[in-house]
């Protein structure tokens, strides 16, 4: 179905760029993928020059240069990012909260746009720092629970993909699960 | 000095364009590279310059390098300028993924190489690349092995086999009569060891071996398996020798066994 509202429910609003790391994106609709394409390219290729790969808080560090510069440019870019990534030598996940006026921090969790007015009260409430990944779906539904409720668009679902030292993998998440309001 | 030499973007009376020969010649001079195609394979090898004992080999760059994750690239010539055109087709594969989000066919990156090569022989105030490059690789979605070769001019051509550098002609040669189709992976490592023996005295420590292979990464050939490579090689060609000795001591004359080196057959 598609409206004046939206156009894809489905779409896949992530890149990966390199093994272990995931960036997901929100935003202008031309500027995201534009720009994630951008810095998957420059990770790709500063990974063939040097012949190693990036680690996530260097990647990290990176995008933020770049969206600081594009920022200072007569067209900014106008994307919100989150940065999940896993190093594969000491197996330490990191997460990082961007946004188009090139802020960076490293976070437990995180939400961008207006779903996280709902979800970070809850993400309070229930994150600890040992959560493994059976408790993390438990919560992300509760978060997905709480927007069928409250959003006032009509809310379509995520797509949840999951990174582990051993790589980036889709994993199947009900969206058509029926919340009754409490 | 006849004075053509002077200005890279200047004929000679008789048309020849002398700096980009002497470029021909620096390739001449550098080490050798040979690639072999096989049936669904295909193989770099490199003759290495053996190390002095005080240095670092870890972290001494390798001839074989990596344009894209399915594009390896193998050269002879001059190690400062391979750096920057490496870094040039990097640049491009990268650049070519984010425009039309398909990776570089082989053909393609073989031809921006060879037309950044090209572009170094007719501008001002620059000198030719004094290296030829070996392109090897496979296509997305496609298993034909790829091998292509360029040279300082700025010329690209395709090949089943070929070497590059140093004592090519002998390499190239040996290529001719000892390569055939549909070779298997066993057959094509075996002949890109064998053919690189023919010039690398030193065996196994002087050589290194690259794998390509559709939809994968490429496979560095460990020390060890190349030294196993080369002895077994090694064993054949003395039991080849043996062979020949003991068929002709039966049939033919003294006077042919008898060799220069003085080595008498009896």
């Amino acid at each position: 179905m598609r409206g004046p509202t939206i156009i894809k429910a489905e779409d896949d609003k992530t890149r990966a760029l390199n093994n272990h790391t995931l960036m997901a994106f929100s935003g202008e609709a031309g500027d995201t993928v534009q720009f994630a394409e951008y810095i998957q390219a420059n990770i790709q290729l500063y990974t063939m020059r040097n012949d190693s790969e990036l680690s996530t808080p260097a990647v990290g560090n990176f995008i933020r240069g770049e969206l600081a510069r594009s920022l200072r440019s007569r067209s900014p870019y106008t994307v919100n990012l989150l940065l999940g990534g896993v190093d594969p030598a000491t197996e330490q996940p990191h997460l990082y909260w961007i946004d188009y006026l090139a802020s960076l921090a490293p976070v437990p969790y995180a939400a961008h746009g207006y779903a996280q007015y709902y979800c970070l009260s809850l993400l309070d409430k229930h994150h600890n720092p040992n959560i493994n990944l059976e408790e993390g779906m438990k919560l992300l539904e509760m978060c997905t629970d709480e927007l069928k409720r409250r959003l006032p668009i009509d809310y379509k679902g995520v797509l949840v993909k999951v990174v582990t030292k051993d790589g980036v993998t889709e994993v199947p998440f009900d969206n058509d699960k029926v919340v009754r309001a409490a | 000095m006849s004075g053509y030499d002077r200005a890279l973007s200047v004929f000679s009376p008789d048309g020849h364009v002398f700096q980009v020969e002497y470029a021909m010649e620096a390739v001449k001079r550098g080490t050798c590279a040979v690639g072999v195609k096989g049936k669904d394979i295909v193989v770099l090898g490199c003759e290495k310059r053996s190390a002095l004992k005080l240095q670092d080999t870890r972290i001494t760059p390798s001839k074989i390098a990596m344009v894209d994750d399915h594009v390896c690239l193998a050269f002879a010539g001059l190690n400062a300028d391979a750096r920057i055109l490496i870094d040039k087709a990097r640049l491009e594969a990268q650049s070519h993924r984010l425009t039309v989000e398909d990776p570089v066919t082989i053909e393609y990156i073989t031809k921006h190489i060879a037309s950044v090569q090209q572009r170094y022989t007719q501008s001002g105030g620059v000198r030719p690349f004094g290296i030829s490059t070996l392109v090897v690789g496979f296509d997305k979605n496609d298993g034909t092995p790829r091998l292509y070769q360029t040279e300082p001019s700025g010329i690209y051509s395709a090949w089943k086999a070929n070497a590059i550098g140093r004592s090519s002609k002998t390499v190239r040669e040996f290529l001719e009569r000892n390569h055939q189709e549909d070779m298997d992976r066993e057959q094509t490592i075996q002949l890109t060891i064998k053919s690189l023996l023919e010039v690398v005295q030193t065996g196994a420590k002087n050589i290194e071996v690259a794998i390509m292979a559709p939809g994968q990464r490429v496979e560095m050939l460990p020390d060890d398996q190349i030294e196993s490579y080369v002895k077994s090689i090694e064993t054949e060609k003395q039991e080849e020798a043996a062979k020949k000795k003991t068929a002709r001591g039966g049939t033919t004359t003294a006077a042919i066994l008898t060799r220069p080196g003085g080595e008498s057959a009896e």
